[in-house]
């Protein structure tokens, strides 16, 4: 079997997301029961480098490793050789001389994930590259969808609000809805909106007048770095705040909110929001594990599912 | 309605047959553990669990008891997860889609009757085994199935056989059930090149 591996959403047909998905869904009972663990990949080795900041990612995809009895090893960039100068291309070669099955890298130039896996036998899973691609939180992200707003998400609006331009969260849901069928508008200042995204077949506007239409509101990060002198993309947090940020007087009934999270209290989410059941912030959190639970075991098992073979051991 | 049944199909146990063999079966099971209260009958997917629900209504009707009832998925358990760099030592087979492992009761102290349809090397149930007690400490484990096909590759033996059936490894078992297939019979598969 040649190795698999995660880079982009485009990797996955709609059949392999699917398969996923209920692959997370059949994980989720080893999850409620007293031992949480099986042995399904006891003896393989998954590797974790993380050269950029990440709580529930590296979080998630450890204890995910951990759940299935895989062996792991977490590197981030402060305190390795990175920081003495080693070039990914040397990290990979060092690291594969322990025959590692899966790496999980995050890093901060888009096209990373690409030079590991053609200097390494493991299969790579991207866990966010630059403002490139964040496939795994897009699965996620669809998990908690399939799991609180029903299996069928043909036909569903949603809006993706905030700054795009930056967003590799962005990039991976905006592929990922649309190829469950969902309609995605984005919504943010122009500053902030990528040029020509229109391209890939969503709507594109600069406030929120429109936001009753959204089933699902999916939030995403301003980062304080965007309004620093000289960076010239926002004015102001609390200008963001009073023009795109969503607060519960915004919303009607029925509509969810989702942010990848961590959220900003006030700037893109007023705490009303934050602190509403309603949200599916922290599903998507708990969301994670089994979903990356799924696409361990599927890299490594492979992405048919047999139910054709009805084989008996 | 389906064609002609394909020349190297030979039917071993029928329509009629299969529901006697599992009357059987039931009644040995209540004959081996009278008035064990504990008695829960754990059947592993896909036709095992379908199985086991079956033993189970006849368990319930016969022994008067509302025994407790469960199905074991064993996906996460095998042993065969396709290995990299092990092509040809371990034969790589498509990992099927998880069914749900319900056991609404707690195995400690019970008695669990696994059943499932064929037994053959034993994988299954030591994987089923594993897997059972991930979810506590049974008493007692015992094996129903509906075929022992033989060829063991592992110290297992049934508790209860619906029907012996010595095979060539070749030889395929099929064991299709209404709850499933739309009709029960067991037919052995002869292979075509054999």
């Amino acid at each position: 079997m040649p190795k698999r591996d995660l880079i982009s959403i485009d990797d996955l047909s709609r059949a392999d997301v699917e398969l996923l998905l209920d692959t997370a869904e059949s994980f989720l009972p080893v999850l409620e029961r007293d031992i949480k663990k099986v042995p399904t990949l006891r003896g393989r080795t998954i590797v974790n480098l993380f050269w950029e900041a990440s709580t529930r990612t590296s979080s998630s995809f450890d204890l995910a490793a951990k759940r299935l009895s895989a062996d792991t090893l977490s590197l981030k960039a402060s305190g390795s050789a990175v920081e003495k100068g080693e070039t990914l291309k040397d990290t990979a070669i060092t690291l594969s001389a322990y025959s590692p099955d899966i790496i999980v890298m995050r890093h901060p130039s888009a096209g990373a994930c690409q030079t590991l896996s053609a200097n390494t036998e493991a299969s790579v899973i991207n866990a966010g590259d630059g403002k490139h691609q964040h496939p795994t939180q897009c699965l996620l992200d669809l998990f908690s969808m399939r799991q609180n707003l029903g299996r069928d998400l043909d036909g569903l609006k949603v809006f993706i609000i905030g700054d795009i331009l930056h967003s590799r969260v962005a990039r991976s849901d905006i592929m990922g809805f649309q190829m469950l069928g969902m309609e995605v508008t984005l919504v943010g200042p122009p500053t902030l909106m990528p040029r020509g995204i229109e391209e890939m077949g969503v709507k594109v506007e600069y406030d929120l007048a429109n936001l009753k239409d959204a089933d699902v509101i999916y939030l995403l990060r301003i980062q304080k770095e965007r309004i620093k002198a000289g960076a010239n993309f926002l004015p102001s947090l609390r200008e963001y705040s009073q023009l795109w940020g969503v607060s519960q007087v915004r919303l009607r009934p029925g509509q969810r909110v989702m942010h990848p999270g961590p959220i900003n209290r006030g700037v893109e989410i007023a705490s009303d929001i934050a602190d509403d059941d309603e949200n599916l912030i922290a599903h998507q959190v708990f969301s994670g594990l089994a979903v990356r639970m799924a696409i361990l075991y599927r890299t490594i098992v492979g992405y048919s599912d047999g139910a054709a073979s009805g084989e008996v051991l | 309605m389906p064609g002609p049944r394909p020349a190297n199909e030979v039917v071993v146990l029928t329509a009629e047959q299969i529901p006697r063999t599992i009357t059987r079966i039931a009644h040995e099971i209540l004959e081996k553990n009278p008035g064990d209260a504990s008695l829960a009958v754990v059947g592993i997917h896909t036709r095992g669990a379908f199985l086991g629900d079956r033993i189970h209504e006849l368990l319930c009707g016969v022994g008067g008891r509302p025994y407790d009832k469960g199905a074991l998925d064993i996906s996460f358990y095998r042993d065969d997860v396709a290995a990299r760099g092990a092509v040809g030592v371990i034969p790589s087979t498509p990992q099927p889609i998880v069914k749900d492992t319900d056991l609404p009761f707690s195995i400690d102290g019970a008695t669990i009757v696994l059943v499932d349809d064929v037994l053959y090397t034993g994988r299954t149930i030591r994987a089923a085994i594993d897997a059972l007690f991930d979810y506590g400490r049974p008493a007692a484990v015992q094996l129903a199935v509906l075929v022992d096909r033989g060829h063991r590759e592992l110290p297992i033996r049934p508790d209860y056989v619906g029907k012996n059936l010595p095979t060539a490894p070749k030889e395929r078992i099929s064991v299709r059930l209404e709850e499933c297939d739309g009709k029960d019979e067991v037919v052995l598969v002869r292979s075509k090149e054999a």
